[in-house]
Parts: structure tokens; C-alpha cells; sequence
């Protein structure tokens, strides 16, 4: 790892303290399927699918990673288009997202950050409804209580704190430790390595761990927060700040979906279980800029996102079922017509999403509507009335 | 001085101001997310790390209370940190640090530590984001005793009121209309005596009402009186430019010629400036005036999603409207 840019002397090479370098996620990285697309053992995660075959497992994720992936190429070229004010890209991220998602059970509660299209695509929202905020019609259009899917947090790191309250009311709700599955339930929030730094995500760990809250700090380390690097938020591998907070930390590779998967259902187990937190780092790369407005190339060598390419999250999957004969060509033929009908669906719903109407903007402003705010609304509605009269 | 003009935006001036304040002192520093090679997120630091090194143009931790915090420390120790907040909605974290130690620091020793300390926040809306990069957060500050606060409307006033601010030994927030960073240009003079930072002006006159404005919607008052002149009514337009302290002499001055007031900003009405400006007008210009001073303002809920956001922001209609309502009295 570099020395930290601009700072001379104000603290150790990373290199001399933590060895080589670290681009490679080091030695404690949780890998299942290497980015050649071969399978290999770990000696404390096994990726179990449970009830469904494993190929059959593993063909579902991958056609999840296609899909996600197509949503935000999609978004990306509706944004282009003029269509939505702006996205949010995570292109390289579809395995970390997919692997966590699929590890999510129906009653546990996801706290999304504003980059969790593929969590999202697993808890069965409706991709038109995260470019319905992106567009500008609202500020998130779907029920967090239909999917267990909360809305999207946009100041950095807040959710972490929601998570860990909401854990603690599973606790308190008795759901957690009872030995039945269908009924222990636990709380994973999303943030970025960035996000790591606000005093809200720290203060989530310590009264997470305080109360041996169930929740999963799912962390994906993309190594990028706008223009700043991974060293300029932390000094050690930020997997390794759990323990400091009393919980454990894993590193996994987050463009391996297997392995993301087999260790945030891990995370998600001991939660569940009443073992409380875990801290997941998803060691992965933002392939793409950090949104449409953001332009990486006045901060980021081209020859890294060249490197990152090569451990394409998809790319490895599918390289995998083919040299094993998992699937055949109709299956990937399949896959590709299902996300041009996901494309298709984005393209036309998203330009018929409706605007709101001017007057709604004082619905829902408080449960109970006050007098004062009424009246406010009801002078605006005949200004604008009197308006449409005058042409 | 014809020489020395040149056209500028209000982001360049604004660079240009704090090129000029890290030429002539040293201990000023620039500090904030994405403020080195980035240039910021809307590059008004472009360039600076570049120039003036990674010591004095600081890429910081993602943590708003942790910049703002550090400052503090920094300040303490003789420096002139100016700090950019990304966008008005992400100044809540640091919130705590700014209203319970940057404004109390100097109060709290007895005048014995300073904190020369300039906060710049990009503010208002009008640019189609989301949640949280839209918001008029002024009132919050003006509203707590050791801030200044003071906004800027245009590239020349962004020029110098920046080195301005950076040379006040008091913190202030500085406060820069994002919809028009990019949006107009300017003749600057660079060799000009500038206004004192903390002043109003009158920048348009007339005799019939008074609009006072600051921020995004000077431009917007300005339109309005144009648009009033071709009417035959004739407004008065104040930039306020600083608002705490709040300078309301040439606001008095003028409200006692035309004897109606019209306050216009974006942010909600409830409690905001205009609040503030409409009592002291009414305490100074009782009976000077033939009309009620009015307010035109974001409406008194969260800023909307933003295919209704020019719905929610006074426009020149609804200046018109609250002029034509003055004008009814
Ligand atoms: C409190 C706060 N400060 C600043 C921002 C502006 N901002 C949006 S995203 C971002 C970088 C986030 O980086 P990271 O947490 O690593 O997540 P990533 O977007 O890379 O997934 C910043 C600075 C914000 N949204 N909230």
C-alpha cells in the first residue's frame, strides 16, 4: 500500500507495518472462486446452499449479477439520456451486493446506503422505483416495510445507527436467539469505506457491540470515496478496526459472490443466533466514475481500473459454469433476454414515470397535518389557480 | 483600470479569491472531502493542491465533524483554516462542533483564543439533486451569537468577500449560491477597493418598493424589478450579502423612501431571515410604511424531490405577486 499521499512523516509506510502490498486484499481475503473461475477451499467458510442444488444456486447468481448489472448500465444510459438527474453506479460491485443480498433471509432488515441497487433487486423492489429518486419524483417511492428494505440513506454513514437500533428492538421483540429460523432475524447496513470514518458508524459499533445489537456492518470497500483513496481514510485494513470495537471483522473478496455469500450468511447466522455484531468488509473496486456527475480520471489511474477488470465479478462466474458445463448456451442466451426485457421495462417506465403534483410537496410533511401548514398549501393552490386563469 | 479587468464566473472568482488569500498568508489552509485533486466537487478549489501543496490543501477524512473539529484545533494553533462543506445538507454532522465550539471559543476564554475560521458552504437548490444538496441552512447560524455569516451573489463579491472572510478573525459561514457558480460572468477588477465584507448594498434603484434579497435570488429580484420596470413600477433592489451581523442601514434608508419592503429567499419562511429583517423594519420604519413587509420564501416543508422543485422556490411570479400585494395597500 502507498504511503499516505501528501503526508511525509506523519506516520509509517502501510508497506513496513502490514507487509506487501495490499492491493490483492492480503492474505486474510475470504475467496472462494478466484477470478480464473476456479473453485478453492477455506478453511473457516464453505459456500452451502442449502435446499437448492449448487449449480442450479450458482446459475441464480449469476443471472442476479446480469441483471443488476443491466439495471445500472441502463440507469447510466437513462441519465445520459437526460432521463435522471443523476446515478449512482456500481459497476463491480454486483457480487458483493448479490452475495450479500441472497444471504439476507424474509425477516431480516436491510439498511441500504444509495448504491444498493442489486440488495435492492434481491428484496423484490422494483428497480423503477430507485430511478423514481434518482429522476426527482420522490425521495425513495417504495414501502421499507414491504421488503424489509429501508430507503436509501444519502447522508453518509446515518443508517448505521438506524441498524443498530432496529436490532435492538429485534431483541426486544424476542425474534433473536429463539433456535427457530423462520423467526431469528438480524439487521445488515450498507456503507463504503468513505462512510467508515463519520462518527455516526463508529458510534453504531460501539453501541452495537455494547448491546450485542444483531446487526451486520456490511461494508464494501470499493477503495474510493469520490476522489479520495482507501489511505485516506484509514490506516490498517479496515476489517481489522472490529476488533478494536470488541466484534469481529472478515475480509472478503467482494467480487467473489460465493465467498461474499458464504460469510455474510455467517455474519447473518451469529446474529441471529444472539452472537451479535459482525463487521463484513467487502474488499472489492468501483469500476465505474463514483456517480454520472463525478469525473475519476482527474484522481485515478486508468491502469488500476485495467487491473480490477480482470477480477470482473460476472466474468469469473461465468467462466466457471461454462468450463464445467453447468450451463449451456441457452442459459446464457436466456439470462440475456431476460435483462433486455429489465432493460426495455427501465427504459419505457422510467420516462412514464409522473411528476408529482406542485401541492403535493405538503402531504406527509407531519402525520398530523397542522392548520398553519394548510393554509400555507391552500394560498399556494390559489396562486397557482389564479395563474392558469391569467393565460 | 480597463487592464486589469477580466470576465469571470462566481466559481472562478471564488477560486481566484482563495488563490490570492493562500498567496498573501501562509497560515491559511484549505480543508475538506475531495478538495485536492478533485478540485472539489464543483472545482472551486481547483487547482490549489497543485500549486500550494498537500500540506495546505487537505484531502480530508469523509467526516464533517472530525474537519470542522480539527480546524478548531487548528485555529487554536494560529492557522486560518477555511473548510468546505460539500453541500448544504451534510453540515449537520459538524453542526455540534460549529454552534457549541467555533462560536463559543472566543467568548468562552475571554476573547483570549480566536477563531479565525471560514466555513464555506455551497447553498440552495435549483440544480435538480437529491435529498440533502438543495438546503438554505442560514437561519440555523445567524440564529447562534459568535457566527458570522454572510452570502455571496455574484463573482466579483465571491472574489472579495472570500478574502475577506478568511482575514475576519471571527469564524464565518460562508455561504455561496451553487445554482450560480457557473451560471453568469462578471467584469472583475482586481486592482477595485472592495465593499466591506460586512455590508448591504443597494444595487438597483427605485422608489416604489424595496426587495431585499441575498444569495441565489439577488439575480431573481433583479429580474423582477426588470421585469416590474417594464410596468411602470420601479423597485428597489438590496443584496443583503451579510447576514449576521445583519446591516440594515441602506435597508432602512430605503424601505423610509419607498415605504414597502418585499423579503425574498429560498429558505422556509417560518423563522428564517426575513423574519428578522421584516421586525426590524418594522421596529425602525413604523411610520414610514404603506404596507405590511412582506416575505416570499421556500415553502415550510422539506425541500421536495426535484421535478417540483422550481415549485417550491420563489420565482420572479411570486416576487411580483408579493409586490403587487404591497402595492395593493
Ligand atoms: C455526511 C455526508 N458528507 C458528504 C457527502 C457527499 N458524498 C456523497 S458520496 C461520498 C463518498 C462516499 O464514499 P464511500 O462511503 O466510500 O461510499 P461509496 O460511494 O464509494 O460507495 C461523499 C463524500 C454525503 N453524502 N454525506
Amino acid at each position: 500500500m502507498t504511503q499516505q499521499p501528501g503526508s511525509p512523516g506523519f506516520g509509517p509506510d502501510l508497506a513496513e507495518v502490514f507487509g506487501p502490498s495490499q492491493s490483492d486484499g492480503g492474505p486474510e481475503l475470504v475467496q472462494l472462486l478466484t477470478p480464473e473461475g476456479e473453485r478453492v477451499e477455506h478453511p473457516d467458510f464453505r459456500f452451502d446452499s442449502g435446499d437448492v442444488p449448487e449449480d442450479e444456486a450458482i446459475r441464480g447468481f449469476y443471472r442476479d449479477m446480469v441483471l443488476t448489472r443491466r439495471i445500472d448500465t441502463e440507469a447510466t444510459a437513462l441519465q445520459r439520456h437526460g432521463e435522471l438527474g443523476i446515478w449512482a453506479q456500481l459497476l463491480g460491485q454486483e457480487a458483493a451486493q448479490i452475495g450479500a443480498g441472497r444471504a439476507l433471509r424474509p425477516q431480516d432488515y436491510v439498511f441500504p446506503t444509495y448504491r444498493e441497487h442489486g440488495v435492492a433487486y434481491c428484496r423484490g423492489v422494483d428497480p423503477l422505483n430507485l430511478l423514481g429518486l434518482f429522476r426527482g419524483v420522490d425521495h425513495g417511492g417504495w414501502n421499507p416495510n414491504d421488503n424489509n428494505f429501508g430507503l436509501y440513506t444519502i447522508v453518509i454513514g446515518a443508517q448505521c445507527l438506524h441498524a443498530t437500533g432496529y436490532a435492538m428492538g429485534m431483541q426486544r421483540d424476542g425474534v433473536v436467539g429463539t433456535g427457530d429460523p423462520d423467526r431469528d432475524a438480524a439487521v445488515i447496513a450498507h456503507f463504503g469505506d468513505g462512510a467508515s470514518s463519520q462518527g455516526d458508524v463508529n458510534e453504531a459499533f460501539i453501541f452495537a457491540a455494547s448491546y450485542n445489537a444483531p446487526v451486520v456492518f456490511f461494508c464494501q470497500n470499493n477503495q474510493w470515496a469520490i476522489s479520495e483513496p482507501i489511505e485516506r481514510q484509514t490506516r490498517i485494513p479496515l476489517y481489522q478496526r472490529a476488533l478494536g470495537f470488541g466484534f469481529p471483522g472478515i475480509r472478503v473478496d467482494g467480487n467473489d459472490v460465493l465467498a461474499t455469500y458464504a460469510v455474510t450468511q455467517a455474519a447473518l447466522q451469529r446474529a441471529r443466533e444472539g452472537q451479535g455484531p459482525t463487521f463484513v468488509e467487502a474488499y472489492t473496486y468501483r469500476m465505474g466514475a463514483h456517480t454520472t456527475t463525478d469525473d475519476p480520471t482527474r484522481y485515478r489511474l486508468s491502469d488500476d481500473v485495467e487491473h480490477w477488470k480482470l477480477k470482473d465479478p460476472i466474468a469469473r462466474v461465468e467462466v466457471y459454469l461454462k468450463r464445467n458445463g453447468l450451463a449451456e448456451d441457452d442459459f446464457f442466451a436466456a439470462v440475456r433476454t431476460e435483462a433486455d426485457e429489465l432493460g426495455h421495462h427501465l427504459r419505457e417506465g422510467c420516462r412514464a414515470l409522473p411528476d408529482p403534483s406542485p401541492l403535493s410537496m405538503f402531504d406527509h410533511v407531519y402525520a398530523e397535518m397542522t392548520d398553519e401548514l394548510a393554509a400555507e398549501r391552500d394560498g399556494f393552490a390559489a396562486y397557482l389557480e389564479s395563474f392558469e386563469g391569467a393565460h | 483600470m480597463a487592464g486589469n479587468a477580466q470576465r469571470i464566473t462566481l466559481a472562478k472568482g471564488l477560486n481566484m479569491g482563495l488563490r490570492k488569500a493562500m498567496e498573501d498568508d501562509p497560515k491559511v489552509l484549505i480543508m475538506g472531502e475531495d478538495v485536492g485533486k478533485l478540485g472539489g466537487v464543483f472545482r472551486i478549489t481547483d487547482g490549489l493542491q497543485k500549486d500550494f501543496g498537500e500540506d495546505r490543501v487537505i484531502d480530508s477524512p469523509l467526516a464533517e465533524s472530525g474537519i470542522v473539529g480539527t480546524a478548531v484545533g487548528l485555529a487554536l494553533r494560529g492557522y486560518r483554516p477555511v473548510v468546505e462543506i460539500q453541500f448544504d445538507g451534510f453540515v449537520y454532522p459538524a453542526y455540534d462542533q460549529i454552534v457549541c465550539q467555533v462560536a463559543k471559543m472566543h467568548f468562552r476564554s475571554q476573547g483570549r483564543s480566536k477563531m479565525p475560521m471560514v466555513i464555506r458552504i455551497p447553498f440552495g437548490g435549483g440544480i435538480g439533486a437529491v435529498e440533502h444538496h438543495s438546503e438554505s441552512p442560514e437561519a440555523q447560524f445567524a440564529h447562534t451569537p459568535g457566527l458570522k455569516v454572510v452570502a455571496c451573489s455574484n463573482p466579483v463579491d465571491g472574489y472579495w468577500m472570500i478574502q475577506q472572510a478568511i482575514a475576519c478573525d471571527d469564524p464565518v459561514i460562508f455561504l455561496e449560491p451553487k445554482r450560480q457558480y457557473h451560471a453568469d460572468k462578471a467584469e472583475l477588477d482586481e486592482s477595485a477597493t472592495p465593499e466591506p465584507l460586512f455590508s448591504s448594498r443597494v444595487i438597483r434603484q427605485g422608489t416604489d418598493a424595496t426587495v431585499i434579497a441575498y444569495g441565489p435570488m439577488v439575480k431573481i429580484a433583479m429580474a423582477a424589478a426588470e421585469a416590474a420596470a417594464t410596468d411602470g413600477t420601479s423597485l428597489e433592489v438590496i443584496d443583503l450579502r451579510t447576514l449576521s451581523p445583519l446591516d440594515m442601514g441602506p435597508v432602512l434608508e430605503s424601505v423610509r423612501r419607498t415605504g414597502r419592503a418585499v423579503i425574498a429567499h429560498e429558505a422556509h419562511v417560518n423563522l428564517g431571515m426575513g423574519a428578522e429583517v421584516s421586525a426590524r423594519i418594522t421596529e425602525e420604519c413604523f411610520y414610514s410604511l404603506e404596507a405590511p413587509v412582506l416575505r416570499v420564501g421556500g415553502f415550510d416543508t422539506p425541500y421536495p424531490a426535484s421535478r417540483i422543485e422550481e415549485d417550491f422556490l420563489p420565482d420572479l411570479d411570486r416576487v411580483l405577486d408579493a409586490v403587487d400585494r404591497s402595492l395593493a395597500f
